[in-house]
């Protein structure tokens, strides 16, 4: 095998081994971004609707 | 031999509405609230209570030394704990117990008695007054309130060797117990400008090893007041940690110290890491670093992470278990539970928080922190964030933002129900909730180490409970089974 050749089928095999791995990522990551979109649309629902007023007023004497 | 670990957890809640907006009048409500339902109306008793006194044995030096308040609300729970007003808090002090896993249950308990309250008080206030209740430690305006941690040690241990030992730990735990805030709050912490940090309390530490607890904290609490026998016990007093909603690292917080305790009672602090030659800097800037990189210089010219403190304290903890089986800190499934918890958590932040973000505060706080942030493209320093950050500590649990990120449980509903009403079997608590539970209207008052009986005829009879070890199911329950009444107990117990 040329010298030339045996680096482009490494080449070929790592390129497939990447495009596999990211699409394994991928699809974790998708997983992973939706489950914190349904988090965040349920934070969105409870949060304190004025967000500057709440915290604001939220003012403690020190304790201990 | 190291000498149980005996523990438990004291949390200071923020309060917020009431009438009058008056934080002392809001907690008063909120203990009298729990104190009618009637499950107690027991006073605490003040004999014993002497937190001027210093570890190192010297009178306070810094400042004023801390000052009991005997006005405000004050009582005992039948499982144990103490509820009361402290300054303009309301405050849970679990009873006593004898395992990391025990005292994480009495801990939730406590949020269980605080939910309750808040629910009574609530009835009882217009809905412009309605109080609400957060498991937090800052206000985010500079001001700080504690949730401190206690554990037997042997007065043998020297306290020196105590600072020695510990310090590293009480920089470093912060990256898996930290609970995370928005932005920050002091001086210092202004001129970084974080967007988020690792603790809530970090940045309100000055001084390495002091008595105060509200000027000029110190990472070491050198207060000596055992509530048990001087001669033989210690009871360390750390004020360092945040209140975790994390069941988990409330259990690794507990368990990894009460482990490095128990060897440096057994192996002295010669294997521990060298300390950080700047311990508050070092506590500060880790804190700030999210990325967990950040490096401190140590008393061995070596040059340290949280992380390689937390890596080598792991190490240390393991290498002790291994060799002299942890009895002192918890049966083996348990101890072995701390380390592979411990261990876990250090891996995941390093490598990948997001698998520990059902189980460390600061994680799983930051995550929806970023995530509301990169929704709605806001600053670093938006309110919203803010509201997120305070609200992930809000009891109610229409509300609370950490029962919705997912938290892993360690300990069942039903558990936690059973230690609203019922103490530890295994500590002294045991005999003061049972007789608080028995004998209500014979007790005159009741604290960590006495209960004092009032029998309407004679002199107040006060029981002492100098040794936390005694008083358990296992020594009074058939005692207490057999005494229909006070008196009969007293007499049973003289006999």
């Amino acid at each position: 095998m040329a010298e030339q050749e045996r680096i482009q089928k490494q080449r070929t095999e790592r390129d497939a081994d990447t495009t596999q791995d990211v699409n394994v990522d991928a699809t974790k990551g998708d997983q992973l971004k939706a489950e914190l979109d349904d988090l965040l649309d349920e934070i969105d629902e409870v949060l304190e609707e004025n967000a500057e007023e709440f915290v604001r007023n939220y003012v403690q004497k020190g304790g201990e | 031999m190291a000498i149980a670990k005996v523990l438990g957890i004291e949390t200071e809640y923020g309060i917020a509405g009431g009438p009058d907006m008056d934080p002392i009048t809001a907690s008063s409500i909120i203990v009298n609230a729990y104190a009618q339902q009637g499950r107690t109306r027991i006073n605490w008793d003040f004999h014993g209570e002497t937190p001027e006194l210093d570890a190192r044995g010297l009178p306070g030096l810094t400042s004023f030394a801390p000052v009991v308040e005997t006005h405000l609300a004050n009582t005992v729970l039948t499982n144990g704990a103490r509820l009361y007003v402290d300054h303009a808090h309301p405050e849970y002090s679990s009873p006593e117990c004898r395992s990391p896993l025990e005292a994480t249950l009495f801990d939730l308990a406590g949020e269980e008695v605080m939910r309750r309250a808040l629910v009574v008080a609530n009835e009882t206030l217009d809905q412009e007054y309605a109080i609400t209740l957060y498991k937090n430690n800052s206000d985010g305006k500079g001001n700080s309130y504690g949730t401190h941690e206690n554990y037997l040690v042997s007065r043998e241990v020297d306290f020196s060797n105590v600072i020695r030992a510990m310090v590293p730990h009480f920089v470093s735990r912060q990256i898996i117990v930290g609970a995370g805030k928005v932005g920050s709050e002091t001086d210092h912490g202004h001129d970084a400008d974080p967007a988020f940090q690792l603790s809530q309390r970090a940045e309100f530490f000055e001084e390495v090893v002091g008595l105060e607890t509200t000027l000029k904290r110190p990472i070491i609490n050198t207060r000596d007041e055992p509530h048990s026998d001087a001669e033989r016990f210690r009871r360390l007093h750390v004020i360092i940690g945040d209140a975790n909603l994390s069941q988990v690292a409330t259990f690794v917080k507990l368990g990894s110290t009460a482990l490095l305790l128990a060897a440096l009672e057994d192996e002295g602090p010669e294997g521990f890491p060298s300390l950080p030659r700047h311990p508050v800097r070092a506590v500060r800037a880790y804190s700030l670093d999210t990325s967990l990189k950040a490096v401190e210089i140590c008393e061995d010219n070596l040059w340290r992470s949280a992380w390689d403190f937390q890596d080598q304290l792991w190490e240390l903890a393991t290498a002790y278990v291994n060799k002299s089986g942890g009895d002192a800190v918890g049966d083996e499934a348990e101890v072995t539970m701390i380390l592979s918890q411990w261990r876990e958590m250090l891996d995941g932040v390093r490598d990948d928080p997001e698998i520990v973000a059902d189980r460390v505060d600061w994680v799983a706080k930051q995550r929806i922190v970023n995530g509301i942030r990169e929704r709605y493209d806001l600053d670093a320093h938006d309110a919203k964030l803010r509201a997120i950050d305070l609200q992930y500590h809000d009891l109610r649990p229409e509300k609370s933002l950490a029962q919705r990120v997912g938290l892993k449980s360690l300990l069942r509903v039903d558990e936690v129900r059973e230690a609203v009403h019922n103490a530890p079997r295994t500590t002294r608590a045991y005999f003061r909730g049972q007789c608080v539970a028995r004998y209500p209207d014979q007790i005159a008052a009741a604290n960590w180490d006495s209960v004092v009986f009032d029998l309407g005829e004679g002199p107040l009879q006060r029981v002492p409970m100098m040794d936390p070890l005694r008083g358990t199911a296992a020594l009074t329950e058939d005692l207490l089974e057999v005494s229909s009444t006070a008196d009969e107990l007293l007499q049973a117990l003289d006999r």
